[in-house]
């Protein structure tokens, strides 16, 4: 049964305020834009277009023939200058298509193709794989490929993770406020994908504003609920918010799927109605700006390839020296280098701080406190696993389920001693699931 | 701008929780205690717990400077001293908390590894070895001219005992253990401010209370209940010594199995063994079979064991 919360979890200090109420602003870009061919879990897309053409709005510049792969479109008018490497925001280096911005917006033309009464189940799938949709919480995962499970007819639950439970982070806020009935369709046009399937809009209950918007309007759907979950970091991670709207549970080598779910984040939910009610391919996205270094924290409509660079001085610029800049939510984004990176699908938003709490405080010894165990959702002992990966004991690793991590954070944000817990056991992961692929 | 940027790894922002603040609010949680036992002892409960602490700071000092790996600001020094302090009868001479320091915080703490290394809590191993080494200084609980049977020792005698006066704390004892107000308050603030919870002392008195109701041959009697919680420095080893984080099972399920151990071997200890206390043995034992309990309570990982197979 559904618990609206799970055992485990922290509750940092939010930040949300300095973003939310403003309304969402569009960004419309200038000069070169750049268009990783890689923004998805999977197979790389393979450029189709060639130094020199023209481009247009919507046109599609990449695609990949591998069915765990995302094709990418242009999100601008104008011409391919290069095809080249260049850095993302995880530090690698990325094949990616760069477009000189001509700054005319000419698109291609926006229109269904078929009325969506009379869409099949295979068209509606065919036109998600089509428009490019990955996970836009981060994941990327292609959502094709999370609309096609082996058996579609045992999915009892179509959940929109709309808890938004990193801190600072109000894209998803917004959204439902200005724009719920998106939402809404793009979870309707999911569940007509499964028959026997229910709809639940997880909200966490720090949003009675979305809670009371989204019941009012569907009061009248028989096949959607709305739920209240409790407010608390991870909740907006797929296994918890599996376990807090369903009471199923699934491990690290499972999908929601073998539990009867499918999840997707409410940017990727809108993405869907978008490309099936209105033929947009996946091309832009809310990312929230904020920090205390940022003149004019808000939301900002974004088109991918926008560098983060611009994206800064739309937002007002620096008020103070940024001591890190980091793209996605403090809890599991990643630090950024430089702004040259770019705005991706899986972008969420980006955030400076004046001061970086990491690097101020000195990681001393462990108490065995015990306050990394109470938090870890993952129900495994953190403190004991970091140890196993600093001395690289496999066996110990494995068997007491360092698989099992979520890499959410929670155990490195509340231990005293300030030790690295997540980032010694993400290292550790990261070696033995190379060494399992090899 | 870029090469002032700072890259690490997430999480990226921390919570306030610092492993001094902990050690600090522990020493805040004792001072009732200590407080009550000068009262109650006088100035010469305040010399001992004085050399207590200058002796454990200095031993941790010293040994930094020696090893050029200075601890001593984390302020674990300061409790051990202090709880070590508040484990002596108030008649011991000088020397005997020096002794005792330098032993828990070098042979017990520092040469384990220091700070989270150590496998027994090393006020209360220092403890045990000076019962060891000076069992007459160790056992002479008598203050003020009072003659000095513990309550615990009057009970086991036949005698009995005025509740009230352990409650407060008007009694024969350690410094730190005799008051049960005090301590109760200072393990109020404790668990306030999430320093520790009830799992092990919770367990750990429970598990005592039935033990000395079925076997102590008083029944279940409330006034012998009440001196049975009073008495021994069991308030004082259940809030304050039995939680030490280092030295406690970190499984949750491993917390209440380490607390009804404890109260079992209390229990045991008392009724059946030849002294009336037992608090100090219990806990060392129940210390050295942690890495025993955290293994047959090892938690289950969230969805473990279910299976995968759509695709």
């Amino acid at each position: 049964m559904a618990k609206l919360t799970f055992v485990g979890g922290i509750h940092p200090y939010d930040g949300k305020e300095l973003s939310k109420d403003k309304p969402i602003m569009e960004v419309l870009p200038k000069g070169d834009m750049v268009y990783p061919v890689s923004q998805h879990i999977g197979a790389p897309a393979k450029p189709i277009v060639k130094k020199g053409d023209r481009v247009l709005v919507g046109q599609k510049i990449a695609e990949s023939t591998a069915f765990v792969s995302a094709p990418i479109h242009c999100s601008v008018s104008g011409t391919v200058k290069a095809i080249e490497p260049r850095r993302v925001v995880t530090g690698e280096m990325v094949n990616s298509i760069v477009v000189e911005n001509d700054e005319l917006y000419e698109d291609v033309g926006f229109y269904p193709e078929v009325p969506l009464e009379k869409l099949t189940k295979a068209e509606i799938v065919d036109i998600i794989k089509e428009a490019g949709i990955v996970g836009m919480g981060g994941a990327g995962f292609p959502t094709h490929v999370k609309l096609s499970p082996k058996e579609p007819e045992k999915i009892d639950y179509v959940i929109a993770n709309c808890a938004e439970c990193e801190p600072y982070l109000t894209s998803d806020y917004r959204r439902l406020i200005e724009e719920p009935e998106k939402l809404i369709g793009g979870l309707k046009l999911i569940l007509k994908l499964f028959d026997r399937a229910v709809g639940i809009l997880a909200v966490e209950d720090n949003k009675p504003d979305c809670i009371r918007i989204l019941k009012a309007l569907t009061q009248n759907e028989k096949r959607i609920v709305v739920k209240a979950l409790k407010t608390k970091y991870p909740q907006g991670a797929e296994r918890q918010i599996v376990y807090a709207t369903t009471g199923r549970k699934i491990n690290s080598s499972m999908l929601p799927a073998d539990v009867g779910c499918i999840v997707n984040n409410v940017d990727t939910m809108v993405a869907v109605y978008r490309a099936v009610a209105e033929g947009v391919p996946s091309m832009e996205r809310i990312v929230t700006v904020t920090g205390d270094c940022i003149r004019r924290p808000r939301n900002y409509r974004v088109r991918t390839g926008t560098s983060y660079r611009q994206l800064v001085e739309e937002a007002g610029g620096f008020m103070k020296e940024p001591e890190k800049i980091i793209c996605g939510g403090p809890m599991m984004g990643y630090s950024m280098f430089d702004l040259d990176a770019v705005v991706t699908k899986t972008s969420t938003a980006l955030l400076a701080f004046s001061q970086d709490e990491v690097s101020m405080l000195k990681p001393g010894p462990c108490i065995n406190c015990g306050r990394c165990v109470e938090v870890c959702p993952g129900r495994v002992v953190p403190s004991r696993l970091a140890d196993a990966a600093e001395r690289f004991d496999e066996a110990f690793f494995l068997k007491y389920d360092g698989m099992e991590c979520c890499e959410c954070g929670c155990c490195s944000f509340i231990c005293p001693a300030k030790r690295p817990l997540t980032q010694e056991i993400k290292s550790m992961r990261k070696i033995l699931l190379a060494k399992k692929k090899k | 701008m870029s090469d002032k940027l700072k890259v690490s790894s997430n999480p990226h922002v921390r919570s306030r929780a610092t492993v001094n603040g902990i050690m600090a609010a522990v020493i805040i949680a004792l001072l009732p205690a200590t407080g009550f036992g000068i009262y109650h002892f006088g100035p010469k409960a305040l010399q001992l717990i004085l050399i207590s602490i200058v002796t454990t700071v200095g031993t941790e000092l010293l040994y930094g400077l020696i090893s050029k790996k200075q601890t001593v600001d984390d302020l674990s020094a300061v409790v051990t001293g202090l709880l070590l302090a508040l484990n002596l009868p108030v008649s011991v001479p000088w020397w005997m908390p020096v002794i005792g320091g330098v032993f828990g915080i070098l042979v017990v703490k520092l040469l384990f590894g220091g700070l989270g290394q150590n496998i027994m809590n090393p006020a209360l191993a220092a403890r045990c070895f000076l019962l060891i080494s000076f069992p007459a200084q160790m056992t002479d609980f008598h203050y003020d001219a009072v003659s000095g049977a513990t309550p615990l020792a009057a009970l086991k005698a036949g005698e009995s005992v005025n509740v009230m006066d352990m409650v407060i704390g008007r009694t024969a004892g350690t410094i730190g253990e005799t008051s049960l107000i005090a301590i109760v308050i200072g393990a109020c603030i404790l668990i306030l401010l999430g320093v520790i919870d009830l799992r092990i002392p919770g367990s750990y008195i429970l598990t005592l209370l039935l033990f000395v109701g079925v076997f102590g041959g008083h029944g279940f009697d409330p006034a012998y209940l009440v001196a049975q919680l009073a008495g021994g420095g069991l308030m004082l080893g259940a809030f304050f010594m039995a939680t030490d984080y280092v030295t406690r099972p970190i499984t949750v399920g491993g917390q209440y199995l380490f607390g009804i151990f404890l109260g079992l071997m209390t229990g045991i200890f008392r009724i059946f063994g030849p002294g009336a206390e037992g608090v100090s043995y219990a806990i060392i034992l129940g210390n050295l079979l942690v890495p025993l309990i955290e293994k047959i309570t090892w938690p289950t990982a969230f969805g473990r064991g279910g299976k995968r197979h759509a695709k």
